[in-house]
């Protein structure tokens, strides 16, 4: 019999399944293999999960909607790379969910900004944005002032963990204090622990305010660390040929 | 199935054969010039394919006859780039800025190079121009806090102020109210005697006792008329320049808690030659000794 449309065209059910078939194709053959495939994601040393701290960071940033004005992807292009350092690689988003790399620069690419200016600049900057970049248009977030909610750091890692992240029992237990401890809350106690747990992480009060943690500390902390994990001094290109 | 395919009286075309409701649809072929375009377009993305990096395959993909990648494009980019300012940016690395000052050509290239580098890395604090803010010194002054000969700058800005760099500028103003070295009255005394150094007017009582607090307290760094100290990286006090603002409540601010900003240690993040061009054009913003 001569193959006809008229029978796909009058059996909904076979029209639907042939469809899902006919899409699942493209879904298969365009996504799977970046599971598969070796390639993908880049072996690199240094890469981390966020500390609780830097995680309660990024979790204000996707509140605020950071990602709406700044990108966190330096693409392979010869001014990008110039300006803001070594192109981003997928490793280094590899334990981000969801990943902030953005589709927008209303304000410059942040995925090296940890490191370039000091926690003052950050928390002035912050509160104040137009007193040291008057030609800036981005708003205030002076309110960054107040107390972190941290109770529930434990979940979002547990949470994290669900998703891939390699957070470890000790991670998770050790959570909230972790927290108190990497922002200078517990100046007496010993912080060994907390960066053979997180290695490079920054140490130390963030807003020049020690007894407290603030939502400032969280976010300045992440703004520290972001792209700071890779050395790239021990990598060449030839490591990177995807 | 198309079951009564007609010619159309009208335009001479035939219909597609379907009928709705004795609705009928001319069967309008492609303009020849449109499906040419349509398979040259599958024949090039066949050869595209196959020149670059395309198909997954299990564990791999395949990589395109070509060997083209997009980061091995940037890098020899940047190599050739690199190549093609490496006599200058090798003289810059080994001549004293003195030097470099006298030579007009390597003055273009950092002119030109720091002005770039300067906007991206230091106009962030201390603004486009060098011009500051509170907290971040003015570049374009001859008021320096840790020295504006031209081997002080580049000291500053390789190894930056008050970081983990081993060879980081450091020094640290005490907490005189915040660790209880002096009383608010005796904090209050000072400040007037400071404020005094560069002429305002205060009680002669109280310009006498903040006088020994600060003779004990402040002259070791600040220097006994306020002349400050670049070695302690003490600004000086006895002119009208200040970097966190010179109202007696902020000069109170300042004596209680100390200032203690910081700068990063840039050789960890620019390579010396960008480092030595920002030095030279930072000192020749205008402020330069």
């Amino acid at each position: 019999m001569k193959f006809s449309h008229a029978i796909i065209e009058k059996n909904v059910l076979l029209l639907a399944v042939l469809s899902l078939i006919t899409v699942s194709i493209g879904g298969l053959v365009q996504i799977v293999p970046l599971f598969t495939i070796e390639t993908t994601i880049e072996r690199v040393e240094g890469m981390r999960p966020y500390t609780p701290l830097e995680l309660a960071g990024r979790n204000i940033y996707i509140r605020e909607g950071c990602y709406n004005c700044h990108s966190q992807q330096i693409r392979t292009f010869k001014d990008e790379v110039e300006r803001y350092g070594h192109y981003s690689l997928a490793a280094e988003s590899m334990y981000d969910h969801p990943f902030q790399w953005g589709s927008k620069r209303t304000g410059p690419d942040l995925a090296r900004v940890g490191g370039k200016y000091s926690n003052d600049w950050h928390v002035a900057h912050l509160n104040h944005p137009q007193a040291l970049v008057p030609e800036s248009i981005m708003p205030a977030y002076a309110f960054l002032n107040r107390p972190l909610s941290f109770d529930d750091m434990a979940d979002h890692l547990k949470a994290l963990r669900i998703a891939g992240v390699p957070y470890t029992d000790e991670m998770v237990a050790e959570a909230v204090r972790d927290v108190r401890l990497q922002a200078g809350a517990l100046p007496d106690e010993d912080t060994e622990a907390l960066l053979a747990r997180y290695p490079k992480a920054h140490v130390g009060d963030f807003d020049g305010k020690p007894a407290e943690v603030t939502e400032m500390d969280a976010l300045v902390a992440y703004l520290q660390m972001l792209g700071t994990l890779v050395d790239f001094t021990r990598i060449s290109p030839d490591d990177l040929k995807q | 199935m198309p079951t009564k395919i007609e010619k159309d009286a009208a335009t001479g075309t035939d219909t597609t054969g379907h009928e709705w409701d004795g609705i009928k649809e001319l069967n309008t072929p492609l303009p020849k010039w449109w499906l040419y375009t349509f398979y040259a377009c599958i024949v090039w993305g066949v050869i595209y394919t196959v020149l670059l990096p395309s198909w997954p395959t299990l564990s791999s993909h395949f990589g395109g006859t070509s060997g083209w990648t997009r980061r091995g494009e940037l890098a020899e980019t940047l190599a050739a780039q690199k190549a093609g300012q490496a006599d200058t940016r090798a003289k810059i690395v080994e001549m004293s800025i003195a030097d470099i000052r006298k030579d007009p050509a390597l003055m273009g290239y950092v002119q030109a190079a720091g002005r770039v580098a300067f906007a991206d890395n230091c106009a962030g604090c201390h603004g486009a121009g060098g011009a500051g803010a509170v907290g971040f010194p003015t570049l374009a002054d001859d008021d320096w806090i840790w020295g504006g000969e031209p081997e002080q700058i580049l000291q500053t800005i390789t190894y930056g102020i008050r970081n983990n760099n081993e060879n980081s500028r450091i020094s640290d103003m005490p907490r005189f109210g915040a660790d209880g070295m002096l009383t608010k009255e005796q904090i209050a005394d000072v400040a007037d005697y400071v404020l005094s150094l560069s002429g305002t007017q205060a009680d002669a009582a109280v310009l006498e006792r903040g006088g020994v607090i600060y003779a004990e307290n402040c002259a070791a760094c600040h220097g006994e008329k306020g002349e400050g100290m670049h070695e302690m990286g003490a600004p000086r006090l006895s002119d009208a320049i200040w970097l966190y603002g010179g109202d007696r409540k902020t000069v109170i601010e300042t004596i209680t808690y100390a200032r203690r900003g910081n700068m990063p240690a840039w050789i960890e993040r620019l390579d010396p030659a960008t480092v030595k061009v920002l030095a030279t054009y930072v000192h020749a913003l205008g402020g330069g000794q």
